[in-house]
């Protein structure tokens, strides 16, 4: 467990009233609210579709919010680019994880945070690949040559290289999205790990995921979006592992699943057989779950 | 993890086992120029050979002078790929710069430097044009540069034809000014047996002065990432918009380098040239190893793609051979020097 005890009086440093996201007849985001303290884990949970890549693209400057507020330390404010989201003290380590696949491992690290020296404003090479071959070591990422282009690295060494970089240089808030998805167990615990880091160092951390265990190890704050709406809003003394993973789940709706699937026969063997083309039966749904479904989608399309 | 509690001077250490492993001559041939260095060795040996004429050190002025034209277009030209956009209107936008400060001054009887500074405001607007259509459309480079491309063109026509009621502008001769124009765009220097031309330097000057930008400052750094991935630059804080059509200027820029030869070299500009130019000079780009899909390539690569144009040129003409096969030629050039290019790179990164 964590020794740091959060100070809950503390005054959020991001701060989220009621926000929402609407394009056309889409509302992606609808009554949003979150407060992200420094030196604390908020972690927002959801399915595909919920509407937690809408919000940090709001958070990280990419969008710009229709309803509600946002307010950087108490002041309202709408970053126009992602560059003034950053100005704000705000990195952001997105899904796809915004790295240009030709160009070297040092060149994206400090892409549009170049170093540079003397009267003619050069860049630092030097200085630059010192600094991302340290940054990388610390996170146990070995890459031989930083001047290989990105594009051939494994996901892990390139989810690795956006982390190291989003927390070298994120200010006072660091935005992950999604960074153990594409990651093994043992790369997955060091993520986790520099999360607790920078959560000790003082950054505040949003945490998005859809996996419930990684988010009940270093969390301090849940939140759970659902079909662009929080459904639940709560501080770690408030949760238990199985609660946050029931809710995640669906809560309710994983019950309703259980008993819609209770015909399935989940042990039975059948007989094989070749089967023409068109001749498997598909399931049959109700109006309700294809309205729902329909909604992912378009959800996922805003996204 | 361990890793973390690791000293910095053990990450140095480590680093340096690490570069080793990767063999310096792997490292030369994962350069993109390689293929079009590659390919200049091979014609130049090919028309030393072949071409008497070729040997004679005299001529090296009028090779180099063959690709000093195309280079001086093939810098920015590259660089606007490496930004992932392409300028098919930079052929005749050359015709425009030079008609511009032709006309201008000719017109409204201006000392010549005033027609020259005109013209250069025309070429740097019509490249801010190229770019702010590019964002305000949202349509490809190659759509709207093309549709530039026959403005221009016929823009170039039309008003030559009705300012002068010809095909060509007048003679600017006597006009004030065109001596020391003269000499800043069209004059040349004799060293030993060599001639050379004024805008030989200005392409040796361009390339290194573009191949610095690109590799060592924080532009060039901007240049290859909205080339490679224009949303991932943007969401870590890349002006896009700005670098883009700032590459656009600059394509417009050297533009109006090459009109002011052009209209300097022989004093009059015909309406109709520059047709055709454009893919020349993309064609120089991507033999230097340019990506046609952005985010890959070198200046310098683009050239030597460049000489290898003036060499061709000239070295067919010296060989006695059939000028008329210059094209085929050319297109089995840009076919083999890119096919070296991507079979190199690969076993250079296999390694």
């Amino acid at each position: 467990m964590s020794a740091v005890t959060t100070d809950r009086s503390a005054a959020p440093v991001l701060q989220l009233d009621n926000v929402g996201f609407s394009y056309g007849n889409v509302h992606a985001l609808r009554d949003v609210s979150i407060n992200v303290r420094q030196g604390e884990v908020t972690c927002v949970l959801g399915d595909n579709g919920a509407g937690k890549s809408t919000l940090i693209k709001i958070i990280a400057g990419l969008h710009d919010y229709t309803d509600g507020a946002m307010k950087l330390d108490g002041v309202e404010c709408r970053f126009a680019s992602p560059r003034a989201a950053q100005a704000g003290g705000i990195a952001t380590v997105y899904q796809d994880l915004a790295l240009a696949p030709l160009m070297s491992v040092w060149r994206n690290f400090f892409l549009g945070n170049e170093l540079r020296k003397g009267p003619l404003r050069t860049l630092d090479i030097a200085r630059m690949k010192r600094i991302c071959d340290e940054e990388l070591t610390k996170m146990g990422v070995v890459i031989p040559d930083l001047d290989r282009p990105v594009g051939g690295l494994s996901g892990g060494q390139r989810q690795c290289i956006a982390i190291a970089r989003a927390i070298y240089f994120g200010a006072r808030v660091i935005i992950l999205d999604e960074p153990t998805a594409a990651l093994g167990v043992k790369q997955s615990s060091v993520v986790l790990r520099y999360i607790v880091k920078a959560r000790d160092a003082g950054l505040g951390v949003i945490f998005i995921t859809h996996n419930p265990h990684h988010a009940y190890l270093v969390g301090n704050h849940f939140v759970i979006l659902k079909l662009g709406r929080v459904v639940l809003d709560a501080h770690r003394d408030a949760l238990t592992l199985e609660q946050l993973t029931r809710e995640m789940a669906g809560g309710q709706e994983l019950e309703e699943l259980s008993h819609e699937l209770s015909g399935v026969d989940p042990g039975r063997v059948a007989a094989p057989a070749e089967v023409a083309p068109g001749h498997v039966e598909s399931p049959v749904l109700n109006p309700d779950e294809l309205a729902a479904i329909e909604r992912e989608e378009e959800e996922e399309q805003t996204a | 993890m361990t890793a973390a509690a690791i000293e910095p001077s053990r990450g140095e250490a480590a680093r340096d086992d690490r570069v080793a492993h990767r063999p310096l001559a792997a490292r030369l041939l994962s350069r993109p120029e390689v293929g079009s260095l590659i390919g200049a060795i091979v014609i130049f040996a090919l028309f030393m050979a072949v071409a008497p004429p070729f040997r004679n050190v005299a001529n090296v002025g009028t090779i180099l002078y063959g690709a000093s034209t195309i280079g001086i277009m093939a810098v920015p030209v590259a660089l606007l790929m490496i930004g992932g956009e392409f300028d098919l209107s930079a052929g005749v936008a050359v015709t425009t710069s030079g008609l511009s400060a032709s006309l201008l001054a000719w017109n409204f009887g201006l000392n010549v430097w005033v027609g020259i500074l005109l013209a250069l405001v025309v070429s740097v607007a019509v490249g801010a044009f190229n770019g702010w259509l590019l964002f305000k459309t949202g349509l490809p480079s190659f759509l709207v540069t093309l549709a530039t491309f026959f403005i221009l063109q016929g823009v170039n026509l039309g008003v030559t034809r009705l300012l002068t009621g010809n095909v060509a502008t007048a003679d600017i001769t006597d006009m004030d000014g065109f001596h020391s124009a003269h000499t800043m765009f069209g004059s040349e220097v004799t060293v030993g047996p060599v001639t050379l031309k004024i805008t030989v330097l200005y392409w040796v000057v361009l390339t290194l002065v573009a191949a610095y930008v690109l590799l060592r400052t924080r532009v060039g750094n901007w240049i290859f990432a909205v080339g490679g991935d224009a949303a991932a630059a943007r969401a870590v804080g890349v002006p896009v918009k700005a670098t883009k059509i700032g590459l656009f200027m600059a394509v417009g820029f050297c533009a109006w380098l090459s009109g002011m030869h052009l209209l300097f070299q022989f004093n009059t500009v015909q309406s109709g040239e520059g047709v055709g130019k454009e893919f020349i000079f993309i064609i120089a780009a991507v033999i230097g190893g340019c990506l046609l899909t952005g985010g890959y390539g070198s200046v310098v690569g683009a050239s030597i793609g460049a000489l290898i144009f003036g060499m061709t040129q000239l070295g067919i003409n010296y060989a006695g051979w059939n000028p008329d096969w210059f094209k085929t030629f050319l297109g089995v050039m840009l076919l083999l020097a890119t096919i070296v290019n991507v079979y190199v790179k690969k076993k250079a990164d296999l390694r």
